[in-house]
This record gives structure tokens, C-alpha cells and sequence, in this order.
């Protein structure tokens, strides 16, 4: 078994134009840099991204954007991004807004194998037109189907030669459900380790779930609202 | 006067209690973390997948891989908790959240919540609005009465699209403290200054003057 590549280019080579992909992060923080930045370089098009957000003008999806590689966007809040928004309203690219919980429940419920699930969320909404519901205990609810992506593209803190990851803080967010349901996986991590180096009790998502695996340089790691406090 | 934004978020801190699980939205809901009253212990809760949010850091001690939802930078506290998006929205649906306090640009007098897209102007998109206002116990909105035209946002109906049906119970406006009941906005408390014919003038949605109905307070 080795799922080790040597870096991002080598682990995202067959990543074909028309390709499903689910990145990780939210917001800026835990955001699969160094895949991004492979898939820019590689200038694949027509791609369906599916991610909560999608970056800011000049960096995370959005360096994507700029180069018009995105066909169709999957996210729930698209707020910090101007070309973006720009590309939305001029009916450049395809966009569907989802909840974000049912963003996560999906990506959840595919790593799960459960090919669907009822949701709340949306009820009455735009966001349940054309869509089944069913009805329990006198509530309606929206068929939430799992979601079928071609490549999964996290992000880490840790990670063994197994493909067994361990997130940090606040940049775990969406990583690990769409690392679990990524047809193929691909990880990349700040850093790689040999297998016993990890604690198996503090394992976020366990190797089975991981093909790929590959150690990130630079990561720039922006910050999207810098805010402290006075010391006291 | 009317309410300024500190205000209203330290009147929102009130409806908090001891041993509350609050998740406090954008904008106005954030500050309500700055006017908690002593002796009551919440923990709150961001989205992104964080229970026992701190306070922002001190400068130098900013980490990119910890923000709250606002994509802030934040800290955690001790008996903090780190989980991953699909738990995090796992325990909103659930209903272990006790209180939401979020923002809008429209609220009906059936609790109807209009707070995610302007049509044709603004698409930023619902974030995890829809999914905290379908499963929330107790929804808190911290809003402006009035549009910047001087336009009602108590309305009989949504014309904007919505976001969740019949799940506001409580709006806090610049005005008052309104109830949503079956008998629409009931109006418990105005603002010091504000009269109930400007509040009446202001509401486009049903509205009843509450017979308990006293100026607002805000704390001891």
C-alpha cells in the first residue's frame, strides 16, 4: 500500500476538466492550499466545486475563479468573494446555494453510505423547490440526497503514511466529512509521519477513508478577519 | 431615542440564562457576548465547530486556524470543545442549542424570517442560517424596526425570500421587545423615549400593546 505522493502536482495529475470536487475549509481556515494552488497551475476547467465558501478574490476558490475554471459552484455562504458575486449576476457560472448543515449532512451521510436524508432545513424555502419530501410526526421534510464528487481535496494538521488525519482547532470544519466521502481522497498535511506516531485514540478520520497523501509547503494560511483585543 | 446597536444587544443579554448553549449570529448577536450579566454562565457555540468560545486573542497571539463563525479570530476557554461541521449543525438539529440570536431584513407577525437574499442584489447565500432557524428552540432577532427609507421590517408577510417559517419568537428592535403569538408582534417594552404611536406608526404587521407593557430596562 503506499498512498504517499510526493506533492501536490503528483496528486491531483488526473484531475480531468469536467471533474466534481469537494474542498475543505471554511472560510479561509483549513482550505486544501496547496491543491488549489496545483489545480491553477494545471488550469483544469469546467470544474464543480463543492466547499462552503468560496474564497476571497485572490486567494482559496477564488484564485480558481479568476482563471474561469469553475463551472458550477455547491456552497452556502459566498459572501467575501466580488468576482464571484460578479460572475453569479452575470450568469457566468452555475451556483446552487444549500444550508450548511445540510452542506455537512450530505458530505456526512455519503462517508456514512446513506444515500439520503430528511432535513428541515429550507422548508419553505427556495431551497426546496423541486426537491421530494416526506412527512413524520405531523413535520415536512426535504429529501437531502449524498453527494456523488469525484475527488475529495483536504486539509490536515497531521497525518501518517496510512492516510490516518488529525485536524487542528477550528480548521477541522468540513475536512473531515468530505474527506469520508471523496470517491478518491486526497489529504494534504502540515505534517507527515510514519504510522505509530499518531495516538489511534485521537485519530479524526481513520486511514480507510484517505488514497492520497502528501505533505503541503508555504502554506500561506491567510487570515480573513484579524480581530484582537486590548490587553486588560 | 431609539436603541443604537450596543443597546440592543445588551438588552438581547437578558433573555440569557445560567447554563445556556447560545449561538449568536453576524453583526448586532455578536456583541451580546459583551454585555452577559455576572453570575450567568453560557457557552457559546459557533457554527464553524466550537463550543466555549473565548474572547478575540491578544494581538500576536492570533491563530489562522482558529475562528469563530464570523471568520474572526477567537480563543478558546478551558472545557472548550473542537468539532467538525456535520456534529456542529448535528447538535443545532438535535436542540441542544437553547437560544439563536440572529439578525434580519424582514420578520412576519407569524415568526416568518426573511434574513438570506436580496433578488438580483445581494447572493451571499444562506450560510447556516436555514438550519439554525428550522431547529432552534428559542430564535431571538436583533434587527433595525425600519429600512433606511423609514419602511416597516414588522410586516403581515415576507417579500423578501425567506429563510425559515414560523420559528421567530422574540424581536428586538431600536423600538421595543416584541413577543410573536398568535395574536402577531405583541409589543412588551419600549425604548426609553420611544412613545407607543411611533411604535405603532412603525409596525406594518399586527401588532398588540402588551397590558404589562413598560419602559425597557437593561439590568440592574
Amino acid at each position: 500500500m503506499n498512498k504517499v505522493f510526493a506533492n501536490a502536482e503528483e496528486a491531483i495529475k488526473d484531475i480531468q476538466s469536467g471533474a466534481v470536487l469537494m474542498l475543505g475549509g471554511f472560510g479561509l481556515c483549513g482550505i486544501p492550499e496547496n491543491c488549489i494552488a496545483a489545480l491553477v497551475k494545471k488550469g483544469t476547467t469546467n470544474l464543480t466545486c463543492i466547499s462552503n465558501n468560496a474564497g476571497v478574490d485572490d486567494f482559496g476558490i477564488g484564485l480558481l475563479l479568476q482563471k474561469k475554471q469553475v463551472k458550477k459552484m455547491i456552497a452556502s455562504y459566498v459572501g467575501e468573494n466580488a468576482e464571484f458575486e460578479r460572475q453569479l449576476l452575470h450568469g457566468e457560472m452555475e451556483v446552487q446555494l444549500i444550508p450548511q448543515g445540510t452542506l455537512a449532512t450530505r458530505c456526512l451521510i455519503t462517508g456514512y453510505g446513506i444515500p439520503f436524508v430528511p432535513v428541515l432545513a429550507g422548508v419553505g424555502t427556495e431551497v426546496a423547490e423541486g426537491k421530494e419530501t416526506v412527512m413524520r410526526n405531523g413535520r415536512k421534510y426535504l429529501i437531502e440526497d449524498a453527494f456523488d464528487s469525484d475527488f475529495a481535496l483536504v486539509k490536515a494538521w497531521k497525518g501518517d503514511t496510512m492516510g490516518n488525519l488529525i485536524f487542528k482547532d477550528t480548521a477541522r470544519n468540513f475536512n473531515p466529512m468530505m474527506a469520508m466521502s471523496g470517491k478518491i481522497t486526497i489529504a494534504e498535511v502540515e505534517e507527515l509521519v510514519q504510522p505509530g506516531e499518531l495516538d489511534p485514540n485521537f485519530v479524526h478520520v481513520p486511514g480507510i477513508y484517505v488514497h492520497r497523501i502528501f505533505k503541503g509547503t508555504n502554506y500561506e494560511k491567510r487570515i480573513e478577519q484579524r480581530t484582537v483585543r486590548k490587553p486588560e | 431615542m431609539a436603541l443604537n446597536k450596543e443597546q440592543i444587544a445588551q438588552r438581547i443579554a437578558l433573555e440569557l440564562k445560567d447554563g445556556f448553549y447560545v449561538n449568536l449570529g453576524i453583526g448586532i448577536p455578536t456583541l451580546v457576548a459583551n454585555y452577559i450579566p455576572q453570575g450567568v454562565n453560557v457557552v457559546l457555540q459557533s457554527e464553524n465547530g466550537l463550543l466555549g468560545m473565548g474572547p478575540f486573542p491578544l494581538a500576536g497571539e492570533e491563530s489562522a486556524d482558529l475562528i469563530n463563525a464570523g471568520k474572526q479570530t477567537v480563543t478558546t476557554l478551558p472545557g472548550s470543545a473542537i468539532f467538525d461541521s456535520a456534529m456542529s449543525f448535528g447538535m443545532i438539529r438535535a436542540g441542544k442549542v437553547d437560544l439563536t440570536v440572529l439578525g434580519a431584513m424582514e420578520v412576519a407577525d407569524n415568526g416568518d424570517i426573511a434574513n438570506w437574499k436580496i433578488p438580483g442584489k445581494m447572493v451571499k447565500g444562506m450560510g447556516g442560517a436555514m438550519d439554525l432557524v428550522a431547529a432552534a428552540k428559542n430564535i431571538i432577532v436583533a434587527m433595525q424596526h425600519t429600512d433606511k427609507a423609514g419602511n416597516s421590517k414588522l410586516l403581515p408577510q415576507c417579500s423578501l425570500p425567506i429563510t425559515g417559517l414560523q420559528c421567530v419568537k422574540k424581536v428586538v428592535s431600536d423600538l421595543g421587545v416584541f413577543d410573536i403569538t398568535d395574536q402577531g408582534f405583541v409589543c412588551i417594552e419600549y425604548a426609553p423615549g420611544v412613545t407607543i404611536e411611533e411604535i405603532k406608526a412603525k409596525t406594518a404587521g399586527r401588532l398588540t400593546i402588551a397590558d404589562s407593557i413598560h419602559e425597557m430596562k437593561f439590568g440592574e
